[in-house]
């Protein structure tokens, strides 16, 4: 699946992003959501390790933790051997070009003020020390890269369709040749007809540039396709992670056989003859997550133990990953 | 098109266009379809194909002006909708068509509470009085499956989640006995083991009560786990309307299976790149004068950019309006 050789370009260890709540006059801080709660994973360079969940289980968080968009709670991440949880602000500004991010509604994240070209350019003002000229140069080889006209620089988001906007974000997140992007839901606001456009782009662009993807999505199918192995989260932790061909055909974890049978088959001769594990119930609140294994309110195989202690996460075969009680 | 079976809704020749500062928008154009009681007919499109305009124009829930039904005909259980006086629709909505939004947390009232809600069609339809209603809507807590149903009334919305909103829609929905249910994209705004437990209970649902049901979505998936028929739309048109397994199998639009390529499969091999469909669609500014999907078809040739394709039938239960035919590799023989 992944040849040993090839290092980790990224390190994530025991990740832990608790948002604090603070009630009464005196706001004191009376418990803390556990958005993240101690995740570890690494991402090899030039791969794509897919990140899914339901919404509300973290993988947003732990998408921007990882960029340092937030100050995490504890847990180290390495980018190529250093530290970023830790580094100081100066030190982060210069490490920012080369982690990236697409967002998730590319009607948000650009500003409707900022032509086009404005919007591309901007992180090579920040960032580099570039006359008007070569600014405009690397503006029109990044529209060029992305599929949009050079002449669409000079107007406003506005005018774009979803499919073009997501290019202009992600035209945004290369300008400044980064190694690693995390790409944040890129497709959950798009078309059918349009994702699988941006999903070309994003896989064409990895392949020209030797991009690292982290690829956060609710969208099963869609991160098979694109994804080299896929981890699944499940209120603030992993449950499993594995190369995605073994992930989808032998999923171990209930949690994941449970999410992988729930997506709609586009075929209704199969849809009938679907062996279906229907959750019951819904995510708790990650304010106030079960004792035990996180998933055990609604585990259909939950066990006694499941219910007092917590699983620990374990390699479980080649590459292979899960935090069960009940795997062998 | 409209066949001879017993049919509770029937539409003919829909067109509903928006006056709008910027011109004219013809969101539906000459929409076609009929509904047999108990029968579940999907209707797939892309955000903007005018699935949604259609169903509110059904029930003029839509402004007007800006919007007008320039034309067309809805007939529902023998009378028209569209010569109906207000009051006779207003027993109609939410009485004998219920309605379910796609967004169950705007589509509630956040100061009453859940229990008020349901209680409101019982009293404002059925005429029951209060101690009737409470009991009825406690009934239909239940059976949408939400436990502790009597004790649940008293609460407000924001303390159900999602997938229990939505199920709190459906009981409201239900509340009257509809004789039809349109379900306007009910499981889009939901995670998918969210889903999974919606579907399963419109499912038993339609078996316990016999309602026809008409459902609106863009997930190609959804469709093909429900529905009995399937109408896809492209431009505010009816492009391909066919049986749910006779379209899966075999899809005559170039539109349809472009649509059913472009979706990355969950089981067998892993494709190295997946099918997309180029450009954007239309921006429906003019009443279609040729075919609203040439421009991005693979097929188009010079018919197809200056006559509106009409539906044809390729069997007796599917019909497609495309100029071209893909079992001969020829433009169509009409």
């Amino acid at each position: 699946m992944f040849d040993e050789a090839r290092k980790p370009l990224l390190k994530v260890e025991n990740l832990k992003m608790h948002f604090p709540i603070f009630r009464g006059i005196l706001k004191r801080q009376v418990g803390a959501v556990k958005a993240v709660d101690g995740i570890s994973f690494e991402i090899l360079e030039g791969e794509t390790l897919g990140l899914v969940g339901e919404s509300g289980c973290g993988k947003s968080t732990a998408g921007r933790c990882v960029l340092r968009l937030y100050e995490v709670t504890d847990g180290t991440i390495e980018l190529e051997g250093q530290n970023i949880a830790s580094l100081s602000g100066s030190e982060l500004r210069a490490k920012r070009p080369e982690m990236q991010m697409i967002f998730q509604d590319p009607q948000a994240s650009l500003n409707p003020r900022m032509t086009v070209g404005s919007i591309v350019a901007e992180p090579l003002y920040e960032h580099r020390n570039m006359t008007k000229l070569e600014r405009r140069a690397r503006v029109d080889e990044l529209m060029d890269a992305v599929g949009l006209a050079r002449r669409f620089a000079d107007r406003y988001p506005h005018e774009f369709s979803g499919g073009q906007r997501q290019r202009i974000g992600i035209a945004r997140a290369l300008a400044l040749n980064p190694k690693f992007i995390v790409c944040d839901e890129p497709i959950a606001a798009l078309d059918v007809s349009i994702q699988a456009q941006v999903v070309n782009l994003l896989e064409d662009l990895q392949e020209k540039l030797g991009l690292t993807y982290l690829f956060i999505s609710h969208d099963l199918s869609m991160v098979r396709h694109l994804a080299d192995r896929v981890a699944v989260m499940y209120l603030g932790k992993l449950v499993e992670l594995g190369p995605s061909e073994t992930l989808y055909t032998a999923p171990q974890h209930p949690y994941t056989q449970a999410l992988l049978s729930a997506v709609p088959h586009p075929d209704p001769a199969k849809a009938g003859n679907i062996d279906r594990v229907i959750l019951q119930g819904d995510v708790p609140s990650p304010a106030n997550p079960p004792q035990g294994c996180n998933f055990c309110t609604r585990c259909p195989v939950a066990i006694d133990i499941c219910r007092k202690d917590e699983p620990e996460w374990r390699q479980i075969g080649e590459g292979h990953f899960a935090a069960c009680h009940l795997i062998e | 098109m409209l066949d001879a079976r017993a049919t509770i809704l029937d539409v003919a020749n829909l067109k509903t266009v928006f006056n709008t500062r910027d011109g004219m928008v013809h969101a539906v154009n000459h929409v076609s379809f009929s509904l047999a009681p108990g029968e579940l007919l999907g209707i797939v499109g892309e955000s903007g194909s005018g699935k949604s305009v259609t169903m509110m124009s059904l029930l003029k829930l839509l402004p007007m002006p800006p919007a007008e039904i320039e034309d067309g005909d809805i007939i529902f259980d023998g009378r028209d909708i569209r010569a109906m006086s207000d009051d006779e629709l207003r027993h109609v909505r939410g009485g004998e068509i219920g309605f379910i939004f796609q967004d169950p947390m705007t589509s509630l009232n956040p100061v009453f509470t859940v229990g008020f809600q349901i209680m409101e069609p019982l009293r404002v339809h059925m005429g029951l009085n209060k101690k009737a209603a409470r009991i009825r809507a406690a009934e239909l807590l239940e059976l949408v499956g939400i436990p502790d149903a009597g004790a649940r009334l008293k609460d407000y919305p924001h303390q159900f989640s999602g997938g229990m909103r939505q199920r709190v829609m459906i009981a409201i929905a239900l509340a009257c006995d509809p004789k039809v249910l349109i379900a306007d994209e009910p499981t889009t705004a939901l995670d998918v083991t969210i889903q999974a437990q919606i579907l399963e209970l419109i499912k038993e649902l339609r078996q316990k009560l016999g309602m026809a049901i008409i459902w609106i979505t863009h997930d190609l998936g959804v469709i093909a786990e429900i529905a009995d028929r399937v109408a896809v739309m492209y431009a505010g048109q009816i492009v391909e309307h066919a049986e749910v397994r006779e379209l899966f199998k075999n899809p005559q639009h170039p539109y349809t299976r472009a649509l059913l390529e472009t979706l990355p499969d969950m089981s067998g091999e892993r494709a190295t790149r997946l099918r997309s469909i180029e450009g954007q669609p239309p921006a429906l500014s003019k009443a279609p004068s040729h075919c609203e999907f040439a421009p991005r078809c693979g097929h188009a040739f010079d018919r197809c950019l200056k006559e509106n394709p009409q539906r044809r039938d390729v069997s007796p239960d599917h019909d497609v309006a495309c100029w071209w035919d893909v079992k001969t590799g020829e433009p169509a023989n009409v």
